[in-house]
């Protein structure tokens, strides 16, 4: 059963053929590439997990930023509508002023005007008293010639004067 | 259509081919069993091809240490293939050591001489070991090359499927058998892994530098197991060694000591078994190729359909088996550094602690 003994030859060549082999592989073949295929997987777990950080990092700034518009937006519809309030009672607060103002000017005026038309009234009355005196004087010297004429003038005076 | 005009082709060029064998072919019975020996066994020269009786082989480098105590060194053509005398060496004839060299001491018995003559074995064990080194080293340098970068080393190619392999059996294999000291055997079982895996392959192909049945010699598998033996047993923890010698079973069992004598006998058929798995699955593949082949020219003589017909048989059959040795090929290469993780990982033990 020469099938079945080890030869002694075969034996010390196989001994230094394996033995060169695992010598050269196990210093300078596997290692490295066993190193290098797990250093890769580090760097590919690495940067997945930091990919994944940042997704979540800008999920949270996109969230974020979404907050911030909306209450910008908020803000803006609160601003426009105070602007609009304050400008109404601007214009109110303007049209009531104008009116108060106007009617203080129409009042005064209306006063003015009395005033003035009661001194155009006073000096018409004492232009006509003047006038009339004039009159009355020019009349009385005419008139006073005659004597029945200054009695009956005299009567006639004196009855306007009771009748007023 | 192509296919089937090439199957009908091949009948017929079988056909005609086995018809003209049985005109020329002479009356000499073949000896199938000597035959499939013969090729699953070492030899001094590498044989390619025969036609009739000139045989086409490369001659090997005899070196041997003859009974006068000196060494000579010659080719292996000068025994003429086997019918030739050469410095007192000749090839044996007789049944003990069947095509070996031999010489005649004093008393005229034939003996062994320090033979450490490069044989087809041999050749074949020391190429492929230079075409492995070669292979494994190309890949490192790949990987040396990008070392700065981690971040751009994506192989393609070759390189990819050495790596894809590498890892499988790094991921798949050592570290789950290993456990966490993983790393110090890695170079080791990778090294079995893919020696073997490259002498079965280089086995299945049938001419030069191929053919040569490596894996399927006991020598060859005898050195691997004791590697994964000597490497077993020099890392074993001291709980390794304690559940050999004492383990936790009733101490009835100890005393008369029937377990640790059992746990002994295991240490060694771990190993043994490694061996002869690997030893005679890849010879029982060669075994049967050159079996299946063989059928060609036993049915020679059974008439032209019958050859034929066994011949289309036998073809068939052959590639068959050949794509079996090919899985085979990957199986016992990966089985072998499977157990050897396996049996380094049961040597790693480490205390169980038991309920108090």
């Amino acid at each position: 059963m020469s099938l079945l003994t080890p030869d002694p030859g075969l034996l010390f060549w196989m001994i230094l053929s394996f033995g060169i082999v695992f010598f050269v592989l196990a210093k300078f073949g596997f290692p490295i590439i066993v190193d290098m295929v797990e250093k890769r997987k580090a760097y590919i777990d690495q940067s997945l997990e930091s990919a994944k950080q940042a997704n979540e990092q800008l999920l949270g700034i996109q969230l974020e930023s979404e907050r911030m518009m909306k209450e910008t937006r908020e803000e803006q519809v609160r601003i426009l509508k105070e602007a609009n309030e304050i400008r109404a009672k601007i214009i109110n607060d303007a049209k009531d002023q104008a009116s108060v103002e106007v009617h203080k000017l129409l009042e005064e005026n209306k006063l003015v005007i009395q005033k003035e038309r009661d001194a155009a009234m006073r000096d018409i009355h004492n232009q006509i008293a003047i006038l009339s005196i004039d009159i009355a004087e020019k009349i009385l010297r005419k008139n006073l010639d005659n004597k029945p004429a200054q009695v009956e003038l005299v009567d006639k005076l004196i009855a306007e004067a009771q009748q007023n | 259509m192509r296919f089937k005009l090439f199957i009908f082709g091949l009948f017929l060029f079988l056909g005609i081919v086995s018809a003209k064998a049985t005109e020329t072919a002479p009356a000499e019975e073949l000896d199938v069993t000597e035959l499939i020996l013969e090729h699953v066994a070492d030899a001094y020269e590498w044989h390619i091809v025969s036609f009739g009786h000139t045989h086409l082989s490369i001659p090997l480098p005899v070196i041997v240490r003859g009974e006068d105590g000196e060494w000579h060194v010659f080719s292996s053509s000068r025994f003429a293939h086997g019918h030739a005398e050469y410095q007192g060496f000749y090839l044996s004839q007789e049944e003990d050591h069947k095509g070996k060299i031999v010489e005649k001491n004093a008393e005229g018995e034939e003996i062994r001489p320090w033979d450490f003559s490069i044989t087809k074995n041999a050749c074949s064990l020391i190429v492929s070991s230079i075409a492995l080194i070669i292979l494994i080293l190309s890949c490192a340098r790949w990987y040396r090359k990008r070392r700065q970068h981690p971040e751009s080393i994506s192989p393609k190619g070759f390189i990819a499927m050495m790596e894809m392999l590498i890892m499988s059996i790094v991921d798949d294999v050592i570290k789950p058998c290993i456990g966490k000291h993983y790393k110090r055997y890695t170079p080791y079982l990778l090294t079995v892994f893919f020696f073997i895996f490259f002498n079965n392959l280089l086995g299945i192909i049938p001419f030069v530098p191929g053919g040569a049945n490596v894996t399927g010699n006991i020598a060859i598998t005898f050195v691997l197991a004791i590697s994964t033996f000597i490497i077993i047993n020099i890392f074993g923890t001291k709980e390794y060694w304690k559940e050999i010698f004492w383990p936790d079973v009733p101490i009835w069992l100890k005393i008369p000591p029937i377990m640790p004598l059992i746990e002994l006998v295991g240490v060694f058929t771990k190993p043994f078994a490694l061996m002869i798995r690997l030893f005679a699955n890849i010879l029982a593949g060669h075994a049967i190729v050159l079996g299946l082949t063989c059928m060609v020219f036993v049915t020679v003589s059974m008439g032209v359909a019958m050859n034929t017909g066994m011949t289309v048989l036998s073809v068939i059959m052959t590639v068959f088996i050949d794509f079996v040795e090919l899985l085979v090929a990957f199986i016992q290469a990966y089985v072998f550094t499977l157990l050897s993780a396996v049996f380094i990982g049961l040597s790693q033990a480490e205390p169980h602690h038991v309920k108090n």
